[in-house]
């Protein structure tokens, strides 16, 4: 009964928000408030439905229902809660089932948070949030039922596949649907401005909100994902460029370039067609990862379905999304004329720079990642294209960056003179300079490590001598409390989010420096790595709620004195004849140390022994950007975005 | 759409007025780009999955060294309880000769689960007479006769790899994995996956007609 009921509110879902676009589009045409005001309470009808949906769904795996195929495939009885949960979306069906609730919740967020755009403005988002739900709904209903029946019930589930039961990846798909589905908002508004034939400071003004908080739900889902791999695959690596990461990556950068150029449109008044153009973009990207990943089209770690029949469908999805919304701007940029002019060189021109080079690296990896199946496709041959191309292609193109990251902030709007904006970073230089030297003084010839730093410690100390900048904290230190308390927190925001990119910099050059080794060890052997001393204490198994495992003491010691002990599991899963590894790893502020039991031989364990510096900043930094975009997010320019009337209004009401 | 018309309203005076209809002309150029890159892509992509659904685009197709030569030598021992045979490079040679057929060589592991999705289509081909040679890759024998027990055992003649070092010599990709051998012992199609029904209607069942 509770599927049926699931099945039902995704029926009426489908024709609430089929309602909700229609009046939206109608209503905002014909200027009649009546159908305009309709769109809103929709809006919160379709979330109503798919929660209830989503809920039914969650039940089925909670009680463990046999007769819904879905649960049958990837749960099972004897999994813990958590993962039980967690499995309602850790598969194609109940993944795209978050998709369209986050879809909702967004809608939903538009619709109560948006009472101070204008009503045509909020009536045409709605319209076309509406329509992607109805079509992402109708994909659902048609291809993938999550409620589908089977009958006689098997006796149990086949359960989820192990690697996936972990706490990491039980919050990674939701966050990263945060910030995909978040770019479906500022697709919504640049179609609509492209209706409209306006775009003003208003109207940056209200996506970049938007495009910030699906920018920074993105960032902490891409990172956690990175985060999972790191310590549950157990290969000591954090990014791989798979496909998939890379179809994550893309709609990140679109949108980061997105979230700046938002700042010129509403400063300045400029860059609105390329505004309008970035925010099709972010969310074509996440839609082409969306059907990347499900059609089957390449093959990664991270395959969903493999269904052709599914991926026609979802490319017909893609091709009325991006393709009518690129014909829209086809048709319709033309008409947004900038006003606000500006020398190149200048807050505005930085920006610039700031897109060009974002949507070159997103054009680097783009390539990189199709241009293997279209070769495929065209020419007919196989060819791989690794970390070797992706490292040496975005280098040229992130190092530019960088460097204007920390110059861009300090030039002023309209003009600039470089000289006084160098002048400021004069000591920033100089710190990167000495770190480049004391790496290579360190660590030898190791170029690439050191210019990691050098860039690390650019943007930390940039972002601290744009922020010493504004409070004038060296000039008039004794007024620079008062000043730090005036400050925007969009400014301590984007000083912030910059910063983060420093520490994950920080991260990424000191895996750079990273060492491991593969020992096998009888028990009391002892192999040494990185000034540490492992010894194998012993192996014994281990019962854990779904799983055996073989558990490795192993006691770590530095100089004779004790570190720490550490104990990794190479664990078996019984229901699905898997076998996993989980890496132990010991975290300082420093390094992490990393250690995978292997498989046992003649007495031996073969262990494999990772010495990591810097590692946990990676993803600390990733946690500081979407920190510094929360932060900025709770500017009270974003909060307070509406003319002053409507708000006395609503005060009055109140 | 909105009150503005079809035509796209005048540039607000951005463009000097002789310069307008070029510079315009360019502009509107470089609008259209967008849409003409993503439906390139987006044919591109209509390729492959049509390609998918026929076999010619395959993401997990290594291309195999072997085809268009014979097997490398090899002898496995049979599967302990399956009463069936071994399998070794003179079984595919016996096939040989002009009243020899195709021969259809499998590797399958009972901890793969596409090898389940597969093995109805196996017990197709094996009900249709088609020469089946099995061979048990990294796989426990009891685990495999097991599998066999539940599933049916479509196979001819059944090898026991469980070292893996046969697999090596075949360049095996992963399980399931099926070669087609014709009756000259050349090997002529390999498939790395899971034979669905769509395989072995589109791909297997023309091949072996051809090579009969």
């Amino acid at each position: 009964m509770i599927p049926e009921l699931g099945h039902f509110a995704l029926i009426l879902a489908l024709a609430l928000s089929l309602a909700q676009a229609a009046v939206g589009l109608l209503g905002a045409q014909r200027a009649e408030a009546r159908l305009m005001g309709a769109a809103p309470p929709l809006a919160t009808g379709v979330l109503l439905a798919i929660g209830a949906a989503f809920a039914c769904l969650m039940w089925s795996y909670v009680v463990n229902d046999t007769t819904v195929a879905n649960v049958v495939q990837n749960s099972h009885s004897a999994k813990p809660l958590l993962y039980k949960l967690s499995g309602t979306w850790g598969n194609h069906e109940g993944s795209m089932l978050l998709w369209v609730l986050i879809l909702a919740l967004c809608g939903g967020a538009v619709a109560a948070f948006g009472r101070n755009l204008p009503s045509a403005l909020q009536a045409r988002v709605l319209a076309v949030l509406g329509l992607v739900a109805a079509a992402f709904l109708g994909f659902i209903l048609a291809t993938s039922n999550p409620f589908q029946r089977i009958w006689p019930p098997p006796m149990d589930g086949q359960g989820l596949n192990p690697i996936l039961q972990d706490p990491g990846l039980a919050f990674h798909p939701p966050l990263l649907y945060l910030g995909y589905v978040g770019f479906a908002v500022t697709y919504a508004f640049a179609v609509a401005a492209l209706i409209e034939g306006r775009v003003d400071a208003a109207w940056g003004r209200w996506v970049r909100p938007w495009a910030l908080a699906a920018w920074s739900f993105l960032t902490l889902g891409i990172a956690l994902g990175s985060w999972w791999a790191y310590y549950e695959l157990g290969w000591g690596g954090y990014w791989f460029w798979d496909p998939v990461e890379n179809a994550s990556l893309l709609p990140w950068l679109a949108g980061a370039a997105l979230l700046h150029s938002a700042i010129v449109v509403e400063k300045r008044e400029a860059l609105k067609t390329w505004t309008v153009f970035l925010a099709l973009l972010a969310f074509g990207m996440s839609l082409l990862g969306t059907f990347l990943v499900r059609s089957g089209v390449l093959t990664s770690v991270h395959a969903f379905a493999n269904d052709p029949a599914r991926g026609i469908v979802i490319l017909c999805l893609l091709a009325a999304f991006i393709g009518g919304g690129f014909l829209l701007f086809a048709w319709r940029a033309a008409s947004m004329a900038p006003t606000g002019v500006f020398a190149p060189l200048s807050r505005e021109g930085a920006l610039v720079l700031n897109n060009l080079l974002l949507c070159s690296i997103a054009a680097v990896v783009l390539v990189g990642t199709l241009y293997p199946m279209f070769a495929d496709l065209l020419l007919g041959e196989k060819i791989s294209v690794g970390p070797p191309f992706f490292n040496t292609a975005t280098l040229p193109l992130a190092a530019p960056l960088i460097g204007a990251m920390a110059l861009g902030p300090l030039l002023p709007w309209k003009r600039a003179r470089l000289a006084p904006a160098l002048l400021r970073l004069w000591w920033v230089a100089l710190l990167a300079l000495g770190a480049f030297l004391l790496c290579l003084a360190l660590e030898g010839q190791r170029i690439g490590p050191a210019l990691g730093f050098a860039a690390a410690l650019w943007l930390i100390a940039g972002a601290a001598a744009d922020i010493a900048d504004r409070l004038a904290l060296f000039s008039r230190p004794r007024a620079a409390w008062s000043r730090a308390r005036g400050l925007p927190r969009a400014a301590w925001g984007a000083a912030l989010g910059h910063a983060g990119l420093g520490v994950t910099i920080l991260g990424l050059a000191g895996m750079g420096l990273a060492t491991d080794r593969l020992a096998a060890l009888k028990p009391g052997e002892a192999a040494a790595l990185a000034g540490y001393e492992f010894r194998l204490e012993g192996v014994r198994d281990v019962q854990g709620p779904n799983w055996t495992a073989r558990r490795a003491t192993v006691q770590v010691t530095r100089d004779g004195a004790p570190v720490v002990v550490l104990e990794p599991d190479r664990r078996t899963f019984p229901v699905a004849r898997m076998t996993t590894t989980e890496a132990t790893i010991h975290t300082t502020w420093l390094a992490d140390l990393y250690v995978v039991l292997g498989e046992e031989r003649d007495g031996a364990a073969i262990l494999r022994l990772h010495h990591n510096p810097l590692a946990p900043w990676i993803w600390l930094g990733a946690a500081v950007m979407a920190l510094g975009g929360g932060l900025s997010l709770s500017d009270r320019r974003m909060r307070v975005a509406a003319p002053a009337a409507k708000l006395a209004m609503k005060g009055a009401r109140a | 759409m909105s009150g503005a018309g079809a035509s796209p309203p005048p540039d607000g005076g951005a463009w000097p007025a002789k310069a307008a209809p070029r510079g315009r002309s360019r502009r509107s150029l470089l609008l259209l780009a967008p849409l003409g890159v993503a439906a390139a892509a987006g044919a591109g992509f209509y390729a492959m999955l049509r390609g998918l659904g026929t076999g010619s685009y395959n993401p997990r197709g290594v291309p195999s060294a072997l085809i268009g030569k014979a097997p490398p030598d090899f002898a496995l021992p049979p599967l302990e309880g399956a009463e069936r045979p071994g399998v070794s490079a003179a079984d595919l040679r016996a096939h040989n000769g002009p009243l020899g057929r195709p021969v259809l060589v499998n590797f399958f592991a009972s901890w793969c689960v596409p090898c389940v999705i597969e093995h109805p289509q196996l017990m197709r081909l094996a009900r249709e007479g088609v020469p089946l040679l099995g061979i048990a890759y990294k796989d426990k024998p009891e685990d495999s006769l097991g599998f066999l027990r539940r599933h049916g055992n479509p196979f001819a003649k059944l090898g026991v790899d469980q070292p893996g070092r046969v697999a090596i010599d075949w360049g095996l990709y992963g399980v399931p994995e099926t070669y087609l051998i014709d009756k000259e012992g050349i090997i002529r199609w390999r498939w790395a996956g899971p034979i669905t029904n769509d395989t072995l209607g589109a791909e297997l069942q023309p091949l072996l007609r051809r090579y009969a």
